[in-house]
């Protein structure tokens, strides 16, 4: 059953789809209501992913960089020096993407209080194709030590990150999507930066069981692959990991004994990501089998949001196959 | 700082003098890093420290100090070497330079060493970063006195990230930014003009609306003049081109771009055999030293 914070009435036809970059858009403006050192840099990029809310209403702490992601990182690197809390807002593809080396040395290494926020990210931007859809953000900026990284399930999650990200001292990575995404949380459900929350729960009657562990957008396809398996008897849990690093392990070691299989969802390269941290952890302390579900090396293309999610093997169908084989 | 007395030049070329002995010595205990461009920027370096800016070697993070952001990281051991003389740290750690557990990294690191503003190395992010600097500075206090000067070296002018920043600075009028280019014409594969011809390069710094000198590199006058002009320029962003000699102060490393990675032991052997190679140049720096003391500046 679903965790009793989120939406009522989750299903395909009656839920509500929002992008999630639109509650970065309203967490941005709020976090610099209440914090003057918040500060926002866009690359020619405001309105899309909603920096504009900020930028219109604290024009003297927006800076506009212009389509040059190396320095709009750098830039920011040099304000958190002066103190500012800065978020720095373009497509995950072309920052991080093109300005890894910059996050790396005068963010990581820098310890700078600096936020990434890459917009358009997963295979769910659609029809402006391969070249603009990130599905290996997550993974480059994991392997950087001193670097968080959130991938928000939708709306009110976004907008909670947001805020959160304002609080927390130091680099962090959080990635927006394009499209309209499910909404299953809703703006009283928790979060926090590292923990992981159950959002279904396993109906204990069946004696076969899988435990289904999401990141970002796919959490509504996850829930509803895990009501479709209780309906063919299978126990499903939903564990939404929104942080993939750090690694909440304590809640992944629980669920991956209570269930004894796991299925990861994720809009990103199988590789590198939650599917790649999950496995490494468990494969240290108690191996478990697992079915990645994600994009298995192999560049996006054009073509509507939904369309691509199930071209490239991420709907509810295909999280239901990834867990009978499992079973 | 005004117009340098007799004195007060001799005083700053002692200081430099000291500094490139420094650089020998912890280079040599090393066995690895860069020559040529920390022997070249020791004047540029000195000026800085020990005349033109607002620091406080007791307080490190004193809120109002001025910046120095040193993009050109490879260069670091002679902003280590001052630093030291300067009083931020015990000038006899300069030994530790490159060492497992030394607070002196190969390449600076923001946060181990007192004094350091950023980490650098990978070129092309520094004059960035000062660009945030400067934005952040003026957002908080539009009158502020405080200057961010900027050092890169010309060979760094290759990266693309420098002409992102040059650009933003434009943009943003930012007057309280001097950068300093050691313009010293080598890089590690040769001279910059066959890796990549920079010229004319002053016109490209106008053409990014930059206010543009070109001073002696080692002229110390010179340079006091050009960055008391560079602090008074209006409404834009400053830039001294520092035209300096690579090695400066030790003659037979001069001008040789192959001292560019190399220290004192590991370096060009058709002019000094390794093994004299540092010795040769504390005693060359040595002798220099004793000219300025005999020397009549005025």
């Amino acid at each position: 059953m679903f965790a009793n914070h989120l939406q009522p009435n989750l299903t395909p036809d009656t839920v509500e789809r929002i992008p999630t970059r639109y509650g970065y858009g309203d967490g941005l403006l709020e976090a610099g209501k209440r914090d003057e050192r918040v500060v926002a840099l866009c690359c020619d990029l405001t309105e899309s992913t909603q920096t504009h809310k900020f930028a219109n209403e604290f024009p003297k702490r927006f800076v506009q960089i212009g389509i040059a992601e190396q320095n709009l990182i750098s830039v920011a690197s040099g304000m958190a020096a002066m103190g500012k809390i800065p978020f720095t807002a373009s497509y995950a593809m072309f920052s991080p993407g093109r300005s890894w080396e910059q996050v790396r040395t005068t963010l990581s290494y820098n310890d700078s209080n600096v936020k990434i926020v890459g917009a358009h990210a997963g295979v769910s931007v659609g029809p402006d194709g391969a070249t603009h859809q990130a599905i290996e953000d997550m993974a480059i900026m994991r392997v950087i030590p001193n670097m968080v990284v959130i991938a928000p399930a939708d709306v009110h999650e976004a907008r909670k990150v947001t805020l959160a990200a304002a609080l927390y001292e130091g680099p962090l990575y959080f990635r927006l999507g394009r499209s309209a995404t499910p909404v299953v949380t809703t703006p009283e459900s928790p979060f926090e930066i590292g923990k992981a929350q159950r959002m279904y729960s396993r109906n204990e009657v069946h004696e076969k069981k899988v435990g289904i562990v999401s990141t970002g957008s796919l959490l509504f396809n996850s829930l509803m692959a895990a009501e479709e398996l209780q309906r063919q008897g299978i126990g499903a849990s939903v564990l939404h990991m929104a942080t993939i690093k750090p690694l909440d392990t304590e809640a992944l070691e629980a669920f991956a004994a209570e269930h004894g299989a796991l299925v990861t969802v994720e809009e990103h390269q199988i590789t590198g990501g939650l599917g790649s941290a999950v496995a490494e952890h468990l494969s240290e302390v108690n191996p478990t089998r697992m079915v990645r579900v994600g994009v298995h090396d192999r560049f996006g293309e054009s073509g509507e949001p939904d369309e691509l999610i199930s071209h490239f093997g991420m709907d509810t169908p295909a999280i239901v196959a990834a867990a009978q084989k499992l079973i | 700082m005004q117009y340098l007395s007799s004195e007060e030049v001799r005083s700053l070329e002692r200081k430099a003098n000291l500094i490139r002995q420094s650089i020998i010595e912890m280079l040599t205990e090393a066995g690895s890093g860069h020559t040529a461009g920390p022997l070249g920027m020791a004047d540029i370096l000195t000026m800085l420290y020990f005349g033109t800016m607002n620091h406080d070697p007791q307080n490190p993070d004193w809120e109002e100090r001025d910046r120095l952001i040193l993009s050109n990281g490879h260069v670091c051991p002679v902003l280590y070497a001052t630093l030291a003389h300067a009083g931020y740290f015990p000038v006899e750690e300069l030994m530790t330079l490159r060492k497992l557990g030394s607070r002196l990294q190969g390449h600076p690191h923001r946060g181990t060493l007192p004094g350091i503003e950023t980490s650098s190395g990978p070129l092309g992010s520094g004059v960035s970063q000062a660009v945030g600097m400067a934005i952040a500075e003026r957002m908080d206090n539009p009158y502020s006195s405080k200057f961010f000067y900027c050092l890169t070296g010309d060979g760094e002018l290759n990266e693309g990230q420098i002409w992102e920043a040059l650009m933003l600075a434009g943009k943003e009028k930012l007057s309280n930014l001097i950068l300093i280019v050691d313009r010293n014409g080598i890089q590690i594969d040769g001279y910059t003009k066959d890796v990549m011809p920079l010229e004319p390069l002053a016109e490209k710094f106008e053409a990014f609306n930059f206010d543009v000198q070109e001073v002696d590199g080692h002229n110390l006058r010179s340079l006091n003049d050009a960055i008391g002009k560079a602090q008074s320029v209006y409404s834009q962003p400053s830039v001294i081109i520092a035209h300096t000699v690579a090695s400066k102060g030790v003659d037979v490393f001069e001008r040789d771009f192959r001292w560019h990675g190399n220290p004192p032991g590991k370096g060009p052997e058709d002019r000094v055999d390794k093994d004299e190679q540092s010795e040769v140049a504390l005693r060359k720096l040595r002798t220099l030293a004793d000219t300025i003391e005999a020397s009549d500046i005025s």
